[in-house]
Formats: C-alpha cells, sequence, structure tokens
C-alpha cells in the first residue's frame, strides 16, 4: 500500500491540496487501482515499440510569427483572470 | 407526434415544406426541456434567447426561399465541455463554473455555418471523467428510461437530452467509451469517429490520444448528417485530418456479403446474460440478411482496460495543470476570509476547491506513473501494450470489414452504485476503450425493440423464443459496431441494417 508520505509527495508534485482524511482515502484507493495495474507486467513487450499516438501523427510546423489578436478578444481573454492590474494578471508572490 | 419527437430529417423535410418553422421546432423543445428537465437535469445551463433568434433567422431564410442545409434551423445540445463563445462552459466543474469562452470550437463555428440551432449546455461528469454523470459539479442527470438509474458518461446529458426529445441530435466527446456508453444506456445512437477526423479545437482537453467529438442522435441517418458538418482537417488541431471516405446522406442498408468479426474476448464472464442473447440475435438476424460472420480473436482484449487507465490519467495529469487558479476560472484568491502565502499555496488551494473527487484522483493517479522510477513499469509499458492491442485490430481487419461486440456488459445502472468504487466504475468501459487505444471508428446503435404480441415474421418469433427483444426490462441494450480506419461509411451501413431489423 502507498505510504501516507507517498501520497503527500504525489499531491505536491500534482500542486493538489488535500485534507488529511483524503490523504487517507487515496492511500486505498490508489493502491487498489495500481494493483489492477499490475496485470500488465504479465505481457511480454521486449521487442514491441511504444504506442504515444493512434494515428502516427507527425510534427506540424508554421512560421514563427507574431499574429495580431483582436482588441476585442484581447478584453475577453484578459476578463477572465481572476486577479488582474491594469492589463497584467497579477499573482502572488513566488517564494 | 409532436415536433420535438422527430429525426432531424423528418424535421428538415417539415421545415422546407412549410409545414412548421425553426421557431415553432425550437419552442416544442423548450417546453419538453421546462416541463421533463426537473427531473432529468440533462442541461447545465439553456440558451433560450440565442436559439430563438437563431430559429427566426432560418426562418427568414426559408420565407425567402433560400435554400438550407440539413442541420439548418435544428435544436441540439452542445456537451459543456465544447466551448462556444461568450457563453458559459464549465466542463461540469467548479473551477469553471463562471468560465466565459471567448471563442467558439471549429465544430460549432462549422455547425453555426450552416445555421444550427444551440439550445443549451448538456450535462457531463467533470472534465468528461466519469461513466455515469453523477461526477458533474453541478449534480447528477438521470435515465429518462428509469429515473432511478444514471444515464451513462461522460455524456450523460447530450444522451438523456437525445432520449427524452428535448433536441434533436447532441454534441459529446468520448475519450474511452463517452458517447458510446450513455448512447447505450439511453437508447439513441452515438459515434466516437476516427482519432482525427473532427477537430477537437475547442473541446477541452482530457486524455488527448483519445479524445474525441462525436454526435448523439435518434437515427442513423442523423448521424451520417451530423458527421458530414462537424467532420473536416483544421488547422487549429494539428493531429486531425482529411477523411478519405466521405459519408453520403443516404445510407443503404444492404450488407450483402459484407464481413462482420465476432471477438470472442467480448463474451466472456461478466457480461450480463440478456445482454448478451440480444446481440447474438441481432448478429443472426444479419446472416440472414446475407452478412458474413465469421468468429476472431483480440487476444490483448484483456489488457485494454488497465492499459486505458495508466495512459489516460497520466495524460490527465498533464491536461489539468493549465487550472491553476491564475489566468482564468475558480481561484482561492477570490474569496477573503482564505488566506494565501504564496503562489503555490494558490495553485494548491485553488485546485483542492475548484476540482472533484474524481478528477483529483486521476490526478493523482497520472502523476504518480509519470513520475521517476514508476514511468517505465507504468507508462512506458501501457504504451508498448497500446501498440499490441492496435496490432490486433490491424489485423482482424484484415480478414473482415467491421465487428460487432455489445458496447456495455450491462444495462443502465442505479445512481449511487458504482461511485464509491472506483475500480468497479472503470469496469463499465471494458468493451469501449480499446477502440480509443487504437484510434479507430465505433457507433452504439440499440438494439431494435419488438413488441412480442405483434411478432410477425419468422425472425421475430425466433428472438422472442430466447426472450430477447431489444430491451430489457425498461432498458434498452446498446450494440457496438467498430470499424476499420475512416471506414464510418461501413459502420453507418450496418448499423442501418440493424436499425431496421
Amino acid at each position: 500500500m502507498l505510504s501516507k508520505k507517498e501520497v503527500e509527495h504525489i499531491a505536491k508534485l500534482a500542486r493538489l491540496g488535500l485534507t488529511e482524511e483524503e490523504k487517507k482515502r487515496f492511500q486505498k484507493q490508489l493502491s487498489s487501482i495500481l494493483d489492477y495495474f499490475k496485470e500488465l507486467q504479465k505481457v511480454d513487450t521486449k521487442k514491441v515499440a511504444p504506442t504515444a499516438h493512434a494515428v502516427g501523427a507527425s510534427n506540424v510546423i508554421r512560421e514563427d510569427e507574431a499574429r495580431k489578436t483582436k482588441p476585442e478578444i484581447r478584453q475577453k481573454i484578459l476578463d477572465e483572470a481572476p486577479v488582474k492590474e491594469e492589463d497584467y494578471v497579477k499573482v502572488k508572490r513566488i517564494l | 407526434m409532436d415536433l420535438n419527437e422527430l429525426t432531424i430529417r423528418e424535421a428538415h423535410e417539415g421545415l422546407i415544406k412549410k409545414d412548421f418553422s425553426s421557431e415553432e421546432l425550437v419552442r416544442a423543445c423548450l417546453a419538453q426541456i421546462k416541463d421533463k428537465d426537473r427531473d432529468i437535469h440533462a442541461f447545465i445551463s439553456l440558451m433560450e434567447e440565442s436559439a430563438l433568434e437563431q430559429a427566426r433567422a432560418v426562418d427568414e431564410k426559408i420565407r425567402r426561399g433560400e435554400e438550407i442545409s440539413f442541420l439548418a434551423g435544428i435544436p441540439l445540445a452542445i456537451k459543456d465541455n465544447i466551448v462556444i463563445k461568450d457563453t458559459i462552459s464549465t466542463a461540469g466543474s467548479r473551477i469553471l463554473e463562471n468560465f466565459r469562452s471567448p471563442y467558439d470550437a471549429t465544430v460549432i463555428k462549422k455547425l453555426k455555418e450552416v445555421d444550427a440551432v444551440f439550445l443549451g449546455k448538456a450535462n457531463l461528469d467533470e472534465f468528461a471523467m466519469g461513466s455515469s454523470t453523477e461526477n458533474s459539479y453541478f449534480g447528477p442527470t438521470r435515465n429518462p428510461r428509469d429515473l432511478e438509474r444514471v444515464p451513462g458518461g461522460s455524456s450523460g446529458g447530450s444522451a438523456a437530452a437525445v432520449a427524452a426529445d428535448m433536441c434533436l441530435g447532441a454534441l459529446g466527446s468520448d475519450a474511452g467509451g463517452s458517447i458510446r456508453q450513455p448512447a447505450s444506456f439511453c437508447g439513441v445512437v452515438g459515434l466516437k469517429p476516427t482519432y482525427g477526423r473532427v477537430s477537437r479545437s475547442g473541446l477541452m482537453a482530457m486524455a488527448s490520444s483519445l479524445d474525441q467529438i462525436g454526435p448523439i442522435s435518434r437515427s442513423v441517418e442523423d448521424m451520417a448528417l451530423l458527421l458530414a458538418v462537424i467532420e473536416g482537417k483544421d488547422i487549429l488541431d494539428s493531429t486531425s485530418l482529411e477523411p478519405m471516405f466521405p459519408i453520403e446522406p443516404e445510407i443503404s442498408a444492404n450488407i450483402q456479403n459484407l464481413k462482420i468479426g465476432i471477438a470472442k474476448e467480448y463474451f466472456t464472464k461478466g457480461i450480463d446474460k440478456e445482454v448478451e442473447k440480444n446481440i447474438r440475435n441481432i448478429i443472426k438476424e444479419l446472416a440472414n440478411r446475407g452478412a458474413k460472420i465469421e468468429e476472431v480473436s483480440l487476444p490483448h482484449t484483456k489488457y485494454a482496460l488497465a492499459c486505458y487507465y495508466i495512459i489516460m490519467p497520466a495524460e490527465v495529469s498533464a491536461n489539468l495543470a493549465r487550472y491553476d487558479g491564475i489566468r482564468y476560472g475558480y481561484s482561492v484568491t477570490q474569496n477573503s476570509k482564505l488566506k494565501t502565502q504564496n503562489l503555490f499555496d494558490v495553485y494548491l488551494k485553488s485546485r483542492e476547491r475548484g476540482l472533484g473527487n474524481e478528477v483529483r484522483r486521476r490526478i493523482m493517479l497520472g502523476t504518480y506513473t509519470l513520475s521517476a522510477g514508476y514511468y517505465d513499469a507504468y507508462y512506458l509499458q501501457a504504451q508498448k501494450v497500446r501498440t499490441l492491442i492496435k496490432q490486433d485490430f490491424t489485423k482482424v481487419f484484415k480478414k473482415v470489414d467491421c465487428l460487432i461486440t455489445p458496447t456495455t456488459p450491462t444495462t443502465a445502472f442505479k445512481l449511487g452504485e458504482k461511485i464509491t468504487d472506483p475500480l468497479t466504475m472503470y469496469l463499465s468501459d471494458i468493451y469501449t476503450v480499446s477502440v480509443n487505444l487504437a484510434g479507430l471508428p465505433a457507433i452504439s446503435v440499440p438494439c431494435p425493440v419488438r413488441n412480442p404480441d405483434n411478432s410477425g415474421g419468422r425472425e421475430t418469433k425466433n428472438a422472442i423464443s430466447n426472450g430477447a427483444c431489444g430491451q430489457i426490462g425498461k432498458l434498452p441494450v446498446g450494440l457496438q459496431i467498430i470499424g476499420n480506419y475512416f471506414r464510418e461509411d461501413q459502420i453507418l451501413k450496418l448499423a442501418k441494417a440493424v436499425e431496421s431489423i
């Protein structure tokens, strides 16, 4: 079973706040799901290449040039930000 | 028959013959929603005013004698993880409760070009994560056939709205069965197109290598009309592709010599006996109509669910990193009672309060399987098994044109029945996930319902002697047809044959 410490570590990597009760619940639930995944270890994949993408799309590139956004769209995007100052999205200090 | 019960095809005929107006059609749907949606809760939000406006514009075109497209003036429901410009799109999540999209999804743009009408945004499991629509922040949707039961998920609102005659068609999204499983539970038609056939631009990403938008409809013919409009390569989605086999509006149900594979791995333990009987009866009838039935094997099927539940959460954990309380959506900083120290704290608390249980569980799972030390054992191994699953299908499609399976092992289950045990819930996707891993197209079509009292023909008698009449109690049974890449044309033909039994 996953330890509480492991659950806390994953939550930190995922930037997820968890309550104490949730940590306990996730310990149990994640462990049983991970157990179920063990089934896959039985498959011999020594000579198999991984598939990241079913239809095998290749990279699509374009010229790296700035495109203008209409001012009203720009304003709409800014309006969605929870905290703003003038035309900037405002965040808390990092440290 | 009320206007809201028509198929798209029938409604289109009525509109051009001026039997009724698009406004009347939209009003009939809105009236049905007012009457039924208190119990069913298929919609998160309605777009009443803009819908009526769109309808009147179409009526004006008809009045002026302009030619209109099949979808013009047709009221549709849109799953709430597909964005419509200047409209709230929540994805069923608290974190997007007030999010107003500044742009249209490509499928919405295409529907607007043909004058389709948007009635409202349909309920879903939060960010499309779930198989019952119980994971919506806005409360569950109920199955119109039996209000004690779930409509399936995650496109449960879309399927329920079509089944309850609240709209004439809908869009959903499907990463592991999210269109087909609710279509099966609600008794409507649902298609997951070939990966890349429909642009994902404007679909809120859950698992990008698996997600695909697709229609939900009342008839196979309506399915073709919807798909023909939304498909096509799109510059805004680099994984989209130009379809190779075009969809015709008229579908032939002639399946003479069509080769149908039956994979034995889809009829093993865990399947409800009555569901199996229904599917086997349909297969028999298709053979009577000239299809060639062949038993085939997809040996890696038993690993598909584990493979899916590693790959999907891994992609989820990356995709949902964007919901961080900074640029849009719910942020803990808006609540003056909650103190935050620094940026990290804003992330933790916004995501703690903004995201629901299942979403958080999948983010945790994905983060774990991608983390240092576990990557090879879980994620890389799953990607390799994905290759084997895909190869199984490639081999089988050298021999047959389509595969028939049940869509789900059981009919719709009760609300609350599986919600506390995530693994049991995941098992309801067992017949649908392989298709997404391989990127293939698949449809769920209801087994035709036959009334035992009116049994006339030879085939009908045969079905009844087995006690299978297309539904179990009052619950529909869904039949899944899987096709080769871009062979939606063949899937639709076979689905039409099933529908006309």
